[in-house]
């Protein structure tokens, strides 16, 4: 079975919300939207988005360090979200596993949101039915865009190439690959909503080096005695 | 959470119909037991389910507004009956109609008399039509309760709420307002059931008192199986949020914190232990010696007051775990 789903890079993530504006931008004119604003340049502006990034700030000053944080629907494999809703709007897709609402069908009842330990769904002020990422569906299955754009935007959009875009469930996949290789980790484990996304940690490259490998052993200098004569080659400087 | 006061209503106007056709099934079954005189069918049950179906209905009424438009109640709520395998809420929308049914029939079967035995069971119970019709009222009932207080206590995320005690104590909480409900109709239209129900009332109120304070105890010493640490997988033992993105407002600060001080909640929690718990348990005693006709119609007033206070406190407590991410505006 297919599971797509997004990897996010937390050691490449820069925060620079290049991710959450395309997402907003693709999301409010298309078959998700619209993603309507309140009060947009007004004091206490709101509004709908399906991916923030947050920032967190780790250890005390001075040894900290900045994580910066994209969030949005984890696409879980058991989602809470979907059996709660009353109306059966809230879905999860057979065929490639992305959780979805039917906003002809949702009523504005706000349990799934409850049922979510994310916060990732947020209620349409202006239609009154529960939103969320679609994963940006109607690009990833449009036959008609050229393979390499059949992804989501916030996939696209990232500069850094962050968000790693891929079926979580083929072994062989770019996304897999780098759960595997690189530590890739679940949020909210002690749920068991075995969410699909998955999130690389920030992770520090050191070689080891020791002292007696930066000098050589003979180094006339450390000795304290007369430098010797010349007697020709010494070890260190033959070459077989 | 953010207390939704549509939500309130709905929750605690519908316990009280609930409990006040329980309340009448009960005085009924009393009667035919010959333990207590027997009522007037038209003036008394067929009333007390008018009332009760009156409370219901502005139930009703109340949740048609917790819908994202009002106007989805007649062109998407239908839906709402389909996902009963897996969905408390559905199970909910299914048990509320039908009920309001049950108490139509069975106060309709008063008011046009049907008290001729259908059957006798050993010769000793009349079994007529209104009997009938209140047992399957009073198991429907059960089952709406359930279903009610199950909304909230299937929600394991929110764990104030995940407990046998939410179940409870919402159908306890019904019993009480019911049964007090009665005492005060009883009361009002002079019939001399105001000890019986009122001492009813009482027994559910001690009950009540212990299963809320344990809840009460047991909130205060939850310990929330996610942190800072599960929210973002950082390993760490000092992590703080300095952004949660955005600086207006969003769904997710609205819906999920209730934007009250400590010392609020602190108010509206012995605001409803006395209002609830202790004020109608003097008020009805207090009746019971003075005989009075208005001193039961004020026990249920301020207990319904009381326990708007106690709906709005029990969504107020439960702290979701989404709240993490939501920490720091900038």
């Amino acid at each position: 079975m297919t599971q797509l789903a997004l990897v996010i890079d937390l050691n490449v993530c820069v925060g620079c919300h290049a991710c959450v504006t395309s997402c907003k931008e693709w999301n409010t004119s298309g078959w998700a939207g619209p993603m309507v604003d309140q009060r947009p340049y007004d004091v206490d502006p709101s509004g709908t988005f399906f991916n923030r990034v947050q920032m967190f700030e780790v250890g005390e000053y001075p040894n900290t360090e900045t994580v910066h944080f994209p969030k949005s629907c984890l696409h879980c494999e058991e989602p809470p979200c979907v059996p709660v809703c009353p109306t059966g709007a809230s879905y999860k897709r057979e065929d490639n596993g992305v959780v979805l609402v039917d906003y002809d069908k949702c009523i504005g009842c706000k349990y799934c949101a409850w049922a979510c330990p994310y916060g990732v769904r947020e209620l349409d002020e202006q239609q009154k039915v529960m939103k969320k990422c679609t994963l940006c569906i109607d690009r990833i299955t449009d036959q008609s865009l050229p393979e390499n754009e059949r992804q989501p935007a916030c996939v696209l959009a990232c500069p850094t190439s962050a968000r790693l875009y891929g079926d979580v469930h083929d072994p062989n996949s770019e996304a897999s690959i780098a759960i595997h290789e690189n530590g890739g980790y679940q949020l909210m484990p002690e749920w068991g909503t075995q969410p699909a996304n998955h999130y690389l940690p920030r992770r520090k490259t050191r070689i080891q080096i020791f002292d007696d490998e930066l000098e050589r052993a003979d180094n006339p200098l450390t000795k304290e005695a007369p430098l010797p004569a010349a007697e020709g080659d010494t070890l260190d400087d033959v070459s077989y | 959470m953010h207390p939704a006061f549509s939500v309130i209503f709905l929750t605690t106007l519908i316990g009280a119909g609930q409990g006040l056709f329980m309340a009448l099934v009960t005085g009924q079954v009393y009667s035919l037991a010959n333990l207590l005189a027997p009522q007037d069918s038209v003036t008394f049950y067929a009333m007390g389910s008018f009332v009760a179906m009156v409370l219901l209905i502005l139930g009703l009424v109340a949740a048609v507004f917790h819908l994202g438009k009002p106007s989805y109640f007649l062109t998407r709520a239908w839906r709402g009956l389909t996902q009963w395998r897996t969905s408390w809420l559905s199970r909910e929308l299914i048990a509320l109609p039908a009920f309001i049914v049950l108490v139509l029939l069975y106060g309709g079967a008063h008011y046009v008399e049907m008290t001729e035995p259908l059957f006798v069971i050993q010769g000793q119970i009349p079994v007529d039509p209104t009997l009938l019709l209140g047992v399957i009222g009073s198991v429907l009932s059960l089952v709406l309760f359930v279903s009610t207080a199950m909304i909230y206590a299937s929600v394991r995320f929110l764990q104030e709420w995940h407990s046998p005690l939410t179940v409870v104590n919402f159908m306890l909480f019904g019993l009480v307002s019911g049964f007090t409900l009665a005492a005060a109709f009883s009361a009002w239209s002079g019939v001399q059931l105001v000890g019986f129900f009122g001492t009813w009332a009482v027994i559910f109120t001690v009950f009540a008192a212990i299963t809320r304070g344990f809840a009460v105890y047991r909130n205060g010493r939850i310990k929330h199986r996610s942190t800072l640490r599960s929210a973002i997988g950082v390993r760490h033992t000092t992590i703080r949020q300095k952004s949660m993105g955005f600086m207006g407002g969003s769904f997710n600060t609205r819906e999920f914190f209730h934007g009250r001080s400590d010392g609020t909640l602190g108010l509206i929690k012995w605001f409803f232990v006395a209002t609830v718990f202790l004020v109608p348990v003097a008020l009805l005693g207090a009746s019971n010696i003075l005989a009075s006709t208005y001193l039961p119609i004020l026990a249920f007033a301020v207990q319904y007051v009381g326990l708007l206070a106690e709906r709005w406190y029990f969504f107020a407590e439960a702290r979701h775990p989404q709240n993490l991410y939501y920490q720091s505006v900038a």
